[in-house]
């Protein structure tokens, strides 16, 4: 293998993701990844200098419309899904001291 | 006569001649439901009281004159990744278990309109990751054909509730072949349409650059019909296409004379099993002796069309994933310390092994450092890849091929070694890329009597020449029109 995903990446990764693993699920994650980039790394066979990377195979342009309300004032339905709600809004945790 | 035996269209024809009745159909595929369930599992949530009550109204509606639509009263069976007011929609994911969206898919709309009868919501890859179905947090579907064998993914329930007569047709998401290729293993039409020409409001996002919602059914008149039905210029969706060539149903001829169709030499080498190569082999003569040119030519690029999907894939999952907080809607995790031990507990425990996977692939090369070398890597070569169809599509009508590698493996072999079930999707695959229509046609079945599939892809817009080929090769003796597991058609 030669993409070695160190224990630090994994930890990054791990934050970026927002996901928490087990020591288990990190080495098997660490070594999942690693065979992922060797397999991903065939593309260095290609020239792509002077390629511009293509994001949208159409050229797409911002899509504007008219500044207004469509969908507004449906608190009621919003909510609806909400683990857990206080006085008509999303509960979170305690996020400022 | 059997009413499951029925394609949507003729189905639709009985009805509106008042020989079936809307209720009659439904409850024949609520019966097949309750009978075949228990084995193949194809729902995540079956909803029998809705659909008898809507049966009902668009009963009315059609003894009314007031649904004119081929598809009015025919009852359809729709991707648990496509929301539904009111009802369970969950991505085959723990995370959306509890999940019932408060609006309706603008393409759900469209069938709606139309006067169709929702049986329920079809099982899946949890979130579309993954091509056999078996990832779903709701258990594995069988394929319908032989229950030891997986239905492919992601879009697997939906497949086997086709190809079972469970429903008369259905919605599918196609990302990197997730209608295709279930279709070929499932032995039913699949198409999956030019990016943006059916809007993705309401549908779940995976790989928003490369998701498309497109119809499975048990004929290609079935899925011209229904294609013609969904596509909608929206402006929900950013990257909807305004076309005006919507008119699908016109391409209904059995004509192909003339027509230019090129095989590409690398779709055939290494890999491909032998009894798929000889069914697709056989309908390509089958279309030559109905007038089609047939060439065999050199694609390009065909290799590093997977790489490439993983890369972008992952790295559009892991932004759109990262709605799943545990704070809007889903799954929350019960004990947490603080805001942000609450997110990742609940993400941990909400997402299967096969969505961190790519969570965390796409968030690596996402990563500053890696950006330049993945990210960007992979989008200048799909670049190359949209070039080399560029090149195909100046001399060629249509590209010829296998769907899939392989009729469906057994279950459980796949998911041990994700790499190789990624490379099951090697001519699906960079359709999506390149943003063009392809469709699955059935073309056979290999010894163990499972089906294959054929891929036609087509130039973006060109939906028209996919559904001309397909249809001609139907009506031909190969033809497997309305062809149904357990059904009377099937010799």
């Amino acid at each position: 293998m030669a993409n070695i995903i160190s224990d630090e990446t994994i930890e990054y990764v791990g934050i970026l993701a927002k996901l928490e693993l087990s020591e288990e699920e990190k080495e098997t994650a660490k070594r999942d990844m690693g065979r992922m980039l060797d397999y991903i790394d065939q593309l260095n066979e290609l020239d792509t200098s002077g390629i511009e990377p293509m994001s949208h195979v159409f050229p797409v342009n911002n899509v504007f419309r008219e500044d207004v309300v469509t969908q507004g004032d449906d608190r009621e339905n919003m909510l609806r899904n909400a683990p857990e709600q206080k006085d008509g809004a999303f509960k979170v945790p305690k996020t400022v001291e | 006569m059997d009413i499951l035996d029925l394609t949507a269209v003729d189905l639709g024809r009985k009805i509106k001649a008042g020989e079936i009745t809307v209720r009659e159909a439904t409850e024949a595929a609520l019966r097949q439901i309750k009978r075949r369930e228990p084995v193949l599992n194809s729902y995540v949530t079956v909803d029998e009281e809705g659909a008898l009550k809507r049966a009902d109204q668009v009963q009315e509606q059609i003894d009314k004159g007031e649904a004119a639509s081929p598809l009015a009263g025919v009852p359809v069976a729709l991707k648990d990744n496509l929301c539904t007011e009111g009802i369970l929609t969950t991505c085959s994911s723990k995370i959306l278990a509890n999940f019932k969206p408060t609006y309706t898919a603008e393409a759900v709309i469209n069938l709606q309109k139309a006067g169709a009868v929702v049986l329920g919501k079809t099982n899946m890859d949890e979130f579309a990751m993954g091509s056999t179905t078996e990832t779903s947090a709701f258990g594995a579907t069988k394929n319908p054909w032989n229950e030891d064998h997986v239905p492919g993914g992601s879009s697997g329930g939906s497949c086997s509730a086709v190809a079972s007569g469970e429903c008369f047709y259905a919605l599918g998401s196609d990302t990197g072949g997730s209608i295709r290729q279930p279709s070929s293993f499932c032995g039913v039409v699949g198409l999956k349409p030019t990016y943006g020409t059916v809007s993705r409001y309401g549908l779940i996002a995976y790989g928003s650059s490369l998701d498309q919602i497109g119809p499975i059914a048990r004929s290609v008149e079935d899925c011209a019909v229904i294609l013609e039905t969904i596509a909608s210029y929206d402006f929900k969706d950013s990257t909807s296409v305004a076309r005006k060539d919507k008119d699908f149903l016109s391409a209904l001829a059995d004509d192909v004379k003339g027509m230019k169709i090129g095989i590409p030499r690398d779709y055939f080498g290494e890999g491909l099993d032998k009894e798929v190569r000889d069914c697709v082999l056989k309908a390509a003569e089958v279309l030559k002796d109905r007038g089609a040119v047939i060439e065999e030519f050199d694609l390009g690029m065909v290799k590093y069309a997977i790489p490439a999907y993983y890369v972008i894939a992952s790295a559009e999952a892991s932004s759109n994933l990262s709605r799943f907080d545990g704070v809007k809607y889903g799954y929350r995790t019960k004990e947490y310390e603080g805001l942000h031990h609450m997110y990742k507990k609940s993400r941990s425990e909400g997402f299967g092994e096969e969505v961190k996977r790519r969570i965390m692939l796409g968030s690596f090369v996402l990563s500053s450092g890696y950006y330049d070398a993945y990210y960007l890597k992979a989008l200048r070569t799909k670049a190359l890849i949209k070039n080399a169809f560029d090149r195909a599509f100046s001399r060629y009508d249509l590209i010829l091929g296998p769907t899939a590698p392989s009729t469906a493996p057994k279950l459980g072999v796949s998911l041990s070694d994700p790499l190789k079930m990624y490379l099951g999707d090697i001519y699906t695959i960079s359709v999506n890329l390149a943003g063009l229509p392809a469709i699955s046609v059935p073309c056979g079945q290999d010894s163990r009597g499972l089906p294959v599939g054929m891929q036609l892809i087509a130039d973006c817009f060109q939906e028209k020449k996919l559904i001309r080929a397909a249809y001609a090769y139907e009506q031909s003796d190969d033809g497997q029109r309305g062809r149904r597991a357990g059904g009377q058609r099937n010799e």
